[in-house]
């Protein structure tokens, strides 16, 4: 197999699986592990987790096609959530999507041409006294209006 | 030792440190009530207390507990509930943001009462800087001997770990946690069997959420009556109510239980926002059935709250100003459980699609007459017909809106049907 994680992410695993008394049980974070450095899960890498946990690869697929976190296919560099739950609509969520699809050029789902940003819609973030919030990748913003997103873009082009 | 009394989201700054929160007395209360109680005392105490969950379904703590084996002859666990999803909910967040030893402490003493000795905190796959923050203050927590394999010294063995969520609602729901957990898709259980007996890798399982379990060491600081006392007789203690939408101060107040919804989103929140009147707002996280401004005198605890027909829920408050209109707020609630159904019973997976492209359709100028007795059946046919609360769930704000707001949906429909 070619598949193979740095060893640092290895030895996380490794940890993982010795933790719990059933090794499915590391499922979930391992696949997150798997998603960090890889910034999805290939079939490559499903094949390897099944192996490492000693579940069939269909146990894996059921689970990642469950979790909305979880990717199966490349995303940009920076993933843009924005919130669309009522808190952050009654604020002005709405306003904020349509912004960033003309600003992105990409309808929500979609990930720019030059691979740097990835456009989501997600429900509620639980940050509501800072609505509308989003995060890119593990960091919260909020509340944004359309200006503060532009300044965001700019910081990370 | 500070005087000053310990909240669950400190203002102090760098309240989450482990010096500062020893300065301010933590991890006191776990010692001695470790070095001095018996495990059942303990329990006692917290029934004494009476302590409810805070998670959204206001199960008396202490008698869950109970609920579990004394025998010591098989592995227990304690999941600590923090996949905080419940729309409008933040207030999980600020605990362990802030606060991450005193739940800590609180786990300590849960595991103790209970005879567990191991923990596992589940946190939402978007809270990545708190799971980072929580296993920092394990690892502390764990160096001074407040965890590990001889807790204050007593000889009693306790690991914590942090498990990360993915992305699902659903699994916020206590047995599609436990499935989550056992690394599968989190669709809940048949009850019973309640996972006090099996639960978490079929063994004995006490599941609590991560502000119930922080309240915990307040208990054990400033004894059950001081706690009862903060509160009400049968709903001890205080609640953290976070308040958004349209307000001039959204943001978390943790007030007594039973405080009046008035006077947390007037007196506290400041209000309804700029130039805006009140049309409805959500007292206990989106779940719970929409109230009018005529009711907002209401105490905000379990029982008053079910008096009129809604619930405390997370205690999560969304204003809806008057500008806003309620098909708008109808269609983002019906999409959210569209998308949050898990899809293992029929009801609630066809139900919600329904109803939301029903919403959507409404909201986009194709309303027809009888849409809204559509919309009454669908979420009818949901409630109470699921294997967990979801069904519910997604039924109530859906009925309070036809119910409360059915005359400003009726003139949506019919003018947009021109």
């Amino acid at each position: 197999m070619s598949f193979s994680l740095s060893q640092t992410a290895a030895k996380r695993v490794d940890e993982l699986v010795r933790r719990y008394p059933k090794k499915e049980a590391a499922l979930l974070p391992v696949l997150s592990i798997v998603q960090r450095e890889k910034g999805f899960i290939s079939p490559e890498a499903e094949r390897w987790v099944a192996a490492t946990l000693g579940l069939r690869p269909l146990q894996v697929r059921e689970v990642l096609s469950f979790y909305t976190l979880l990717r199966r296919e490349p995303a940009g560099r920076y993933v843009i959530q924005v919130c669309r739950n009522l808190s952050c609509f009654l604020a002005g969520s709405e306003e904020i999507i349509r912004h960033l699809e003309a600003r992105l050029g990409v309808r929500a789902g979609g990930t720019t041409a030059d691979g740097r940003f990835t456009l989501e819609t997600v429900e509620c973030l639980g940050n509501c006294d800072h609505a509308p919030c989003l995060m890119i990748n593990d960091d919260d913003y909020g509340p944004v209006t359309k200006e503060t997103v532009d300044g965001i873009l700019k910081r990370l082009a | 030792m500070a005087d000053a009394k310990e909240t669950l989201i400190p203002a102090e700054e760098n309240s989450f440190r482990l010096e500062a929160y020893l300065a301010r007395g933590g991890y006191e209360a776990a010692r001695k009530t470790l070095l001095s109680m018996q495990p059942g005392q303990v329990m006692d105490e917290v029934k004494k207390a009476n302590l409810r969950g805070r998670g959204g379904a206001g199960f008396p703590a202490g008698s869950k507990w109970a609920f579990v084996p004394k025998a010591d002859d098989q592995p227990k666990y304690l999941c600590v509930n923090a996949d905080e999803g419940e729309p409008g909910t933040f207030k999980d967040r600020a605990i362990m943001t802030r606060n991450p030893h005193l739940l800590l402490e609180g786990i300590v003493l849960t595991c103790y009462a209970v005879g567990i000795h191991t923990a596992v905190i589940y946190v939402r796959g978007e809270y990545e800087s708190i799971a980072r923050r929580l296993e920092q203050a394990i690892g502390e927590a764990g160096l001074k001997g407040f965890l590990g394999a001889d807790v204050f010294g007593t000889g009693f063995g306790l690991e914590v770990y942090v498990h990360r969520g993915a992305g699902a609602y659903i699994c916020g729901e206590e047995t599609a946690l436990l499935e989550s957990v056992e690394g599968k898709r989190g669709w809940p259980r048949l009850r019973p069997p309640f996972p006090a007996s099996i639960g978490l890798f079929r063994a004995p399982t006490v599941i609590n959420n991560v502000e119930t379990i922080a309240n915990v060491p307040l208990i054990f600081r400033y004894g059950a009556e001081a706690f009862v006392a903060q509160g009400l007789p049968r709903d001890g203690g205080t609640r953290v109510f976070g308040v958004s939408g349209a307000v001039k101060k959204p943001g978390l107040y943790e007030l007594p239980v039973g405080t009046s919804l008035r006077k947390i989103i007037y007196d506290w929140a400041g209000g309804p926002a700029e130039g805006q009147g009140i049309k409805a707002i959500v007292p206990g996280g989106l779940s719970a059935p929409f109230l009018t401004p005529d009711e907002i005198d209401v105490p905000m605890d379990y029982e008053s709250l079910a008096h009129i027909k809604s619930m405390l829920g997370s205690a999560a408050v969304i204003v809806i100003g008057d500008r806003t209109p309620i098909i708008d707020v109808l269609r983002i609630v019906a999409r959210f459980y569209a998308h949050e159904s898990c899809g293992q019973c029929t009801p609630c997976r066809v139900g919600t699609t329904w109803i939301s492209k029903t919403a959507d359709r409404i909201a986009a100028g194709g309303g027809v007459p009888g849409d809204l007795d559509l919309i009454r059946r669908l979420a009818e046919g949901m409630k109470g017909k699921t294997l967990c609360p979801m069904g519910d769930a997604a039924a109530f704000p859906v009925l309070s809106m036809v119910g409360k707001f059915g005359r400003e949906l009726e003139e949506t429909i019919s003018r947009r049907a021109e």
